[in-house]
């Protein structure tokens, strides 16, 4: 599914290097967690997958089902299956939620070369998907993430991820900002997704996430690499120790 | 004061050939009058307080300037509103594409057949006068003299729309309007405004709204590209009354729309907003403001957006004057642009002039680009670029358009504008 292979990326404004060489292969139907410390270059590999302006690739690949993700505009990337759940989603007022999901729907069933959902079908459908996750008809008609608390953005993003039906899931610190009870409904959201089909990358600072979404691999990034590749058992580990142990392992 | 003497010749010259409109004693004297005010002040210059920032000769010139019709394929806005329709074709009443001219709630009387009208007579002219100062508005006088029709719209009820429909078929027309509304303590009425009007326009609405009556205002002034055009809207507002305008402007070489508000009566509302979206240097856009407030716990706002790209221009000039004993003012002004390219210019000029000391008055201005993280945001959807700048153009436009009470309408003018970004983005 997703192959990155020695992937090096700068910050294109300070010349800074972030990324110095990642390796990391998510099969199908995986759930991959990366921990790491802050600034250890996790969510700039989120950002860099989906093509985020403003990081140059120095060197490496990463393909999704053997397609060069790089070469692709950020749009492309989404239509051909990559989706990324924001660590902290964009305002954006006097865009209707259901504008903003039926115009995202529809352009990628375009780019597929698949025929739009009629208002009818798209209506049934995302209503089901709102409800599963307690999302009610008045947050549906609100502005994108206008005024939402910050569980109902990551809901919202969830919401987004079941309406795309995408095949490349990364959730770049999704538990940031939830109280229990809202890590629960986002998780669960999660889990109703996870199919043979479909991976997840799912980035987090803490294990308590991985409670919830269960994870098949685990990986620690620090210092713009994947130092350290294990089971769950590992973030455990890190939810014990620490980094310290690890990155002093490293070097 | 002699006037300065290039001022002075473009002024005669402009007058030299103006030739007043047939009509009853009073009109013809309120028209004599204001011509007065137009060669006692000059016709306006570049370097006017008030003209800085956009060039009047092509408004004052007394050559005429031509601007090809467009052809659109759309209704004109607000065809699906219930509304009373007149229609002006190149400022001539259209009887024929007109309704009749009775409602429930309302009189209305046309200028070019206004006879004895007290309530005109009493009105006609004297607003506008009153907006001269402290800011000479003299095409606002020339438009008063010279307007060859207009409508005179009493309202002593609950009114129901009124639309009038500025129609074009000749590309050299060169027009004045002038309308005059009355409104009687507790009426209400909504008035629209559509079209370019003339290849040159110019229109004077006058406003009187008395004591808890409400007045809104919704205008669109077309598509035409070479069209220019300057209206002034004057408006005294009483005790507990309404005034809510809003006008979306769409292309046109050169607009100038001053809205004059004078708050009277305590506890009243007066807002005033605008959405324009220009493409190319032949667009130039300038919204000028002047509220004052004069009474006790008022509220006023203005609210201006404008899109502009290619070389495009806007200007905003708004003032908000508190007279001493206006406590409980509440003013608010926010005038944003928002420049698609490096190309585009956006003037402002914010004024506040506060003589009450218990009142909350704010004002902002911006100028920016469209917002990277949220057109990320949107691509990593899967909506292509171009569309994802439409939509945040639209979401740019949102509080402007939300200051349309009515639905319907805000929902017309919203299409148009997506409309617009569609057929011009890049």
């Amino acid at each position: 599914m997703l192959e990155i292979k020695g992937l090096k990326v700068d910050l294109e404004d300070e010349d800074k290097s972030i990324l110095k060489g990642v390796d990391l292969t998510v099969p199908a139907g995986k759930v991959h967690a990366i921990m790491g410390p802050n600034g250890s270059g996790k969510s700039t590999l989120s950002y860099v997958l989906s093509g985020k302006d403003g990081y140059e690739v120095t060197g490496g690949t990463a393909t999704l089902d053997g397609v060069d993700l790089l070469e692709m505009e950020p749009e492309e990337r989404a239509a051909a299956g990559l989706f990324l759940a924001f660590q902290y989603p964009v305002e954006i007022p006097g865009v209707g939620n259901m504008t903003f999901l039926r115009t995202a729907v529809n352009a990628q069933r375009k780019a597929r070369g698949q025929e739009e959902l009629s208002a009818g079908d798209f209506l049934k459908e995302v209503r089901a998907k709102a409800k599963d996750l307690q999302i009610d008809a008045e947050m549906l008609k609100r502005p994108v993430n206008v005024g939402f608390s910050g569980g109902e953005k990551k809901r919202n993003e969830i919401l987004q991820m079941a309406m795309l039906e995408p095949k490349m899931c990364i959730l770049d610190e999704t538990d940031s900002g939830l109280d229990v009870d809202a890590m629960k409904l986002v998780a669960d959201g999660v889990n109703a997704l996870r199919s043979e089909g479909r991976s997840f990358l799912v980035i987090t600072h803490y294990q308590r996430l991985l409670d919830h979404i269960k994870p098949d691999v685990v990986h620690i990034m620090a210092n713009g690499r994947i130092i350290k590749t294990g089971g769950p058992e590992l973030a455990l580990e890190v939810e014990n120790n620490g980094y310290a142990d690890l990155m002093a392992e490293e070097a | 004061m002699a006037l300065p003497q290039r001022k002075q010749d473009a002024t005669d010259a402009r007058l030299e050939g103006v030739m007043l409109p047939e009509g009853p004693a009073w009109l013809t004297k309120a028209r004599k009058a204001a011509l007065g005010r137009v060669a006692a002040v000059g016709l306006p210059a570049r370097r006017d307080e008030y003209w800085r920032f956009t060039d009047p000769t092509t408004l004052t010139d007394a050559a005429a300037i031509t601007a090809d019709v467009l052809e659109v394929e759309e209704d004109p806005e607000f065809s699906g509103a219930d509304a009373l329709r007149v229609v002006f074709v190149d400022g001539v009443f259209d009887e024929g594409a007109s309704d009749d001219l009775s409602a429930a709630g309302v009189t209305i009387t046309r200028l070019a057949q206004a006879q004895d009208l007290t309530w005109a007579a009493d009105l006609l002219g004297t607003l506008e006068e009153r907006g001269q100062q402290p800011v000479e508005r003299p095409l606002a006088a020339l438009t008063t003299a010279t307007a060859t029709d207009g409508l005179l719209i009493h309202v002593t009820g609950q009114a129901g729309m009124i639309h009038l429909r500025y129609d074009r078929k000749d590309a050299g027309a060169d027009v004045a309007l002038h309308h005059v509304v009355k409104l009687d303590a507790g009426a209400v009425v909504t008035l629209l405004e559509s079209g370019a009007g003339a290849a040159r326009f110019a229109s004077n609405m006058e406003v009187d709204v008395a004591d808890g009556a409400a007045f809104h205002h919704v205008r669109a002034q077309g598509r035409d590209h070479g069209r220019r055009m300057n209206t002034h809207t004057f408006a005294r507002i009483g005790a507990e009354a309404t005034f809510k305008s809003f006008t979306l402007s769409v292309n046109g070489a050169l607009t100038r729309n001053d809205c004059i508000m004078e708050i009277l009566g305590d506890d009243a509302t007066a807002h005033v907003a605008g959405a324009c979206v220009g493409d190319g240097e032949d667009f130039h856009h300038d919204d000028t403001v002047f509220i004052t407030h004069d009474a006790v716990g008022c509220e006023s706002r203005q609210v201006f957006k404008k899109v502009l790209r290619n070389g495009a221009v806007g200007v905003f000039q708004g003032k908000i004057l508190v007279k001493h004993g206006a406590q409980k003012t509440d003013g608010y002004q926010i005038s944003q642009s928002l420049l698609l390219d490096g190309d585009s210019q956006f003037l402002a000029k914010p004024e506040l002039e506060i003589y009450a000391d218990d009142v909350a008055c704010s004002h902002g201005s911006t100028s920016g680009a469209i917002d990277e993280d949220a057109l990320f945001y949107l691509r990593s959807r899967g909506v292509p670029e171009k569309t994802a700048t439409t939509l945040l153009t639209l979401s740019f436009l949102a509080e402007a358009l939300q200051e349309i009470a009515d639905e319907s309408l805000a929902d017309d003018l919203r299409d148009r504008l997506a409309g617009w970004l569609d057929r011009h983005q890049h």
